[in-house]
């Protein structure tokens, strides 16, 4: 298993397409996976990921590692999609305007220290 | 089953010691304990050793049988790799091969070197703690991590800064008499609330030291002990370890840690005690709401008690319940991989009567420690015991 389900899975969350994994009990997880963390199942079934999000917890990072050095402080938060939980970049907010319970959007930009996609929610 | 005691202990100074290497470092608190031991050399039979990142910051993997080298023993030796709970595991895999009748006597410790690399490659190498794909690339530190589980917790139980300060303040007290803690000077509730922002809520106060150090238990089995007549006052009475999804999205909550509850039900039930026997904690302090999670896990304290155990005195050195009388990895400091075996180290001298904080016990009999991999995906505790 290489790295590529998940870069597919970050480049679909930039578009229409986005996606999360769903087992036959409902439970949601993400690329790349055999089996469902929660039940074990292995028929994973694509499903489309909700528009709206909802953010559970949420930190400013002051100190960071060298692919993120360049952007401190920068918000990360763990946000709900329904059956699935996302960890991503918190942007066009500051710190001061979040709370959890925020609703916000999923989509992808580009990490300017390493030129790679993140993972990014942006408040609806 | 065989019984198994705690021999001989060693630790090294904890601290910023960039110059000195992994092996130099593990050999000290090697020959410490086998000195305080009194264990022929030819009778070890095998060596458990934790460590994290001595890949990156070293460049040195198999440092099992490089560890065994340096302590100037000739026997198999495994590394133990579970991130911050790397030594803690290298014990209790010792402990399970001695009560199996296996082995009668065995090293276990561990080592971290950490200052030799700057503060930001140490941030990138503890971050492989987390899950490389959806917490690291999304811009998650291992502060960060406690910080999204500090800010959940004070959602769903209150609790504030300021009772985290009051856990950095008892920790650094602590920490003042013992000459093997990095920093040996007490701090203020004021201090740790003005300390700058590390990953909100959490401050620079809240977080554990960059640490350099190692730590090294010889166990015996009870039949070895006896036959030598060995001095060794300390048995472990239980060992338990638990897990948890990898990453924080995957778990059911972020406000408690299941793996540690886990860990703690399996070591409380093999020793045949309960919470409430408990007499002295060493805790997994990282961050200082790691040892809030801690104490709840643990169930010394109810989900929503543990945030003002420190600021009510109950876990101070003169409350109830002393909790990281070593001064906890706050202010003794954590170098990763021997953590968990340095928090044996004390709680073994703090039952024996020879730390130099065993003043703040009468009598006691019963030591937990709580030692925890990343942000609690793994988790080990045992339980020692005053042989009767
Ligand atoms: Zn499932």
């Amino acid at each position: 298993m290489t790295d590529q389900s998940y870069d597919e899975w970050v480049a679909a969350l930039g578009t229409d397409d986005a996606f999360y994994l769903e087992c036959p009990e409902g439970h949601g997880s993400l690329p790349p996976r055999r089996t469902c963390p929660h039940c074990g199942a292995t028929e994973l079934s694509e499903t489309p990921l909700p528009e709206a999000g909802t953010v559970e917890t949420y930190t400013e990072v002051h100190v960071a590692g060298p692919d993120f050095a360049g952007q401190t402080p920068y918000l990360t938060a763990i946000a709900s999609f329904g059956a699935v939980r996302l960890t991503g970049v918190l942007r066009d907010a500051s710190e001061g305007d979040v709370e959890t319970g925020l609703s916000v959007s999923a989509g992808t930009a580009e990490n300017p220290d390493t030129g790679d996609a993140v993972v990014v929610f942006r408040p609806r | 089953m065989n019984d198994v005691r705690i021999a001989g202990v060693g630790l090294t100074p904890f601290g910023r010691q960039p110059e000195r290497t992994g092996r130099d470092l593990f050999a000290e608190a090697a020959l410490a304990a086998r000195e305080d031991a009194g264990v022929a050399r030819e009778a070890f039979e095998g060596l458990h050793y934790g460590n994290f990142m001595g890949a990156l910051a070293e460049r040195q993997g198999h440092q099992g049988p490089l560890m065994a080298e340096a302590a100037g023993l000739d026997c198999p030796a495994t590394r133990h790799e579970s991130a911050c709970a790397s030594a803690g595991m290298a014990v209790r895999h010792a402990v399970q091969a001695i009560r199996a009748g296996e082995h009668d006597v065995l090293l276990a410790g561990g080592m971290e070197r950490m200052t030799n690399l700057p503060t930001t490659e140490v941030t990138e190498s503890l971050a492989i703690a987390a899950d490389e794909l959806f917490e690291v690339r999304a811009g998650m530190t291992f502060p960060g991590a406690y910080a999204l589980m500090a800010r959940a917790y004070f959602e769903e139980y209150g609790g504030s800064r300021e009772d985290l300060a009051h856990i950095a303040v008892k920790n650094h007290a602590n920490a003042v008499p013992n000459e093997f803690a990095q920093y040996r000077r007490e701090v203020t509730v004021e201090e740790a609330m003005d300390s700058p922002p590390v990953a909100t809520p959490l401050h620079l106060f809240d977080a554990c030291p960059i640490t350099d150090g190692a730590s090294a238990l010889v166990l015996v089995s009870d039949d070895y002990a006896e036959a030598h007549g060995l001095d060794a006052p300390v048995r472990v009475a239980g060992s338990g370890q638990g897990g948890d999804k990898m990453a924080l999205q995957d778990r059911e909550a972020f406000s408690r840690t299941p793996a540690a509850t886990a860990a703690a039900e399996a070591a409380y039930d093999d020793a045949g005690i309960g919470p409430g026997d408990v007499d002295v904690a060493e805790v997994h302090d990282c961050f200082t709401i790691a040892e809030v999670l801690a104490l709840e896990s643990l169930g010394l304290f109810d989900h929503g008690e543990g945030i003002s155990a420190a600021r009510e005195g109950r876990t101070t050195r003169d409350g109830d319940l002393p909790v990281n009388l070593s001064g906890g990895l706050k202010a003794k400091g954590h170098p990763v991989g021997a953590t968990g075996g340095a928090q044996i180290v004390e709680m073994a001298k703090l039952l024996r009567g020879d730390h130099v904080n065993s003043d703040a016990l009468s009598d006691p009999r019963i030591g937990v420690t709580h030692n925890a991999g990343g942000t609690v995906a793994s988790a080990v505790v045992h339980v020692l015991e005053v042989a009767e």
